[in-house]
């Protein structure tokens, strides 16, 4: 098969409000970052994909608003709807096609302008659940419930999630909310749908992330060192709660399998060094790396407790902060992407991990995880 | 990146998306609703091909991909699979609900899957995985979800 690569990525900082912004400006900003990350210039993309949400954006066909800004005049340009690694995965597809060589591929969403409550609200069934006016907070603690009464899990070991990224976050100068916080503080910050507290939960941000993912063929042609797509899959649960295990997510064990298979991948807890992944709450963080079998399922907070996923430790984890340090939605998963590309070329700056040959970048879309998109991303071919 | 907009007022435009929005509830929804609104009876669909029975009901078995011909009657009465409470009065919560709203997971005696609704008529710290709980049907039932007023404990 045809290989691709990553040979340029762009982020915007992730703020709370970007007042100064529109959307476009955001893409306007991201892109040129990643074409300069890259050496290239805008001649050089021959399509692009933007990802974002209609709801969230406030408008219809939210993609046509940013294209210009993106560069995408009298190009191919697409758009996917849902978290960037699916944007990603598009672009990805596009470069094996042998119709293109460099896609430009951009995520972007503010949750500032919107009631994310009223926005989540919106994404479950209008005819059969809809009013009764559950979001994704109140969707997320039902699967935290049901996940730590079939493990075990206690509030404090969900709390360690909390204390370890947004400490992170302190390192990565393009995260929204660095925090000096501990077990206890989160525990009694505000309780806002039992077990989720305040600080068990992603804030509301703004921001944009862009990557360039070029055939085999370019991908040394342009000035950085290209970051190989290893293998990828995404996977996909039932849409309604209770015809899922909400304690498991059988979506996401069977991305990772299919993403380690087409990698090579045999033994994902010795060979995947640095991993990038959707926290949105805290206990998704745990529950997330066992699915992906980086932990056995229900002893992933064990490990966390021993530093296992410490910036230092063995298997790094969310050293950005991740998205309890700034979360935004379509977005956050390209910059998760983006985020395990710079730590394999070794330009994150002071949250660079040591060892960092083989890493994960992980997306969901939908609600408690319905969908899920893994990336094994390698700095060489 | 251009600091030629330094010091200028940034301006907000308030504006909100409101459009009215009909959904046509379908064959299945349509004989789920008119059996609760006009019997006060849960009823759910089984596929022919597995025997699975769905809860919401569905017109396709995802499982078989099959059509879901067969229609049964569920118990009202069921066991909480998973909760959560809102302490937090969230914007989608319904003005007629005050915090703390209860929200469960209940599989129903009858179904193989799960619906969600409210829980009441019990303390959000009493509220237990595995309780049994029985339907509380509205007074005034205009066939929607809301026709189960909320699920209560099985003293």
């Amino acid at each position: 098969m045809d290989r691709a690569a990553i040979i340029g990525v762009g982020m915007t900082k992730v703020e709370k409000s970007k007042v100064r912004e529109t959307f476009a400006d955001m893409a306007w900003e991201a892109v040129n970052k990643a074409l300069a990350d890259a050496g290239m210039t805008i001649d050089d993309i021959d399509n692009v994909v933007t990802t974002s949400s209609d709801f969230w954006d406030g408008r219809t066909i939210s993609c046509m608003a940013v294209g210009d800004a993106s560069g995408a005049a009298d190009k191919n340009v697409s758009c996917v709807e849902g978290d960037g690694t699916y944007g990603a995965f598009y672009g990805y597809t596009r470069a094996l096609s042998g119709s293109y060589k460099t896609t430009l591929v951009t995520g972007h969403s503010k949750g500032s302008q919107c009631v994310s409550s009223l926005i989540t609200n919106a994404s479950f069934d209008p005819i059969y659940d809809r009013e009764l006016g559950m979001d994704m907070i109140t969707a997320c603690a039902m699967q935290a419930n049901a996940y730590m009464n079939r493990t075990g899990l206690r509030p404090e070991d969900m709390a360690m999630v909390s204390v370890k990224n947004h400490g992170n976050a302190f390192k990565n100068p393009l995260a929204q909310l660095p925090m000096n916080i501990t077990v206890p503080d989160v525990i009694k910050s505000e309780m806002i749908a039992d077990p989720l507290h305040k600080l068990d939960c992603s804030p509301v941000s703004d921001g944009c992330c862009a990557v360039i993912i070029a055939h085999e063929s370019v991908a040394t042609k342009f000035k950085q060192k290209p970051v190989w797509i290893r293998g990828l899959s995404f996977c996909t649960d039932s849409f309604f709660f209770g015809d899922r295990d909400l304690a498991r997510s059988n979506a996401l064990a069977e991305a990772a399998n299919n993403a380690y298979k087409i990698a090579g991948i045999k033994d994902p807890k010795k060979e995947i060094d640095i991993v990038e992944l959707y926290d949105a709450f805290t206990y998704q963080e745990l529950l997330w790396l066992e699915e992906m079998g980086l932990a056995d399922y229900g002893k992933a907070a064990k490990l966390l407790e021993a530093g296992k996923f410490n910036m230092d430790g063995p298997l790094p984890v969310n050293p950005s902060g991740g998205l309890l340090a700034g979360h935004p939605v379509i977005a956050a998963g390209l910059y998760r992407i983006a985020e395990v590309v710079m730590q394999l070329r070794g330009d994150a700056g002071e949250h660079q991990v040591k060892k960092a040959k083989t890493g994960l970048a992980h997306g969901v879309n939908g609600l408690c995880g319905q969908s899920h998109c893994v990336w094994i991303l390698d700095k060489e071919r | 990146m251009s600091d030629q907009f330094q010091g200028i007022e940034p301006m907000v435009y308030q504006s909100k998306i409101n459009v009215p929005y009909s959904w046509w509830a379908g064959d299945t929804a349509t004989r789920f609703f008119v059996a609760l609104r006009d019997e006060k009876k849960i009823t759910a669909t089984k596929c022919g091909a597995c025997g699975k029975v769905f809860l919401p009901p569905r017109k396709v078995c995802p499982l078989c991909f099959t059509e879901n011909a067969e229609w049964v009657n569920i118990s009202d009465e069921g066991t909480v699979l998973t909760f959560s409470v809102a302490r937090r009065q969230l914007a989608a919560i319904p003005q007629d609900r005050k915090v703390p709203v209860i929200w469960c997971l209940i599989k129903l005696d009858g179904a193989d899957t799960a619906m969600l609704h409210y829980l009441d008529e019990i303390k959000p710290e009493d509220v237990t995985i595995g309780m049994r709980v029985k339907a509380v049907f509205s007074e005034k039932r205009k066939g929607t979800i809301r026709d189960i007023s909320h699920f209560k404990p099985v003293k």
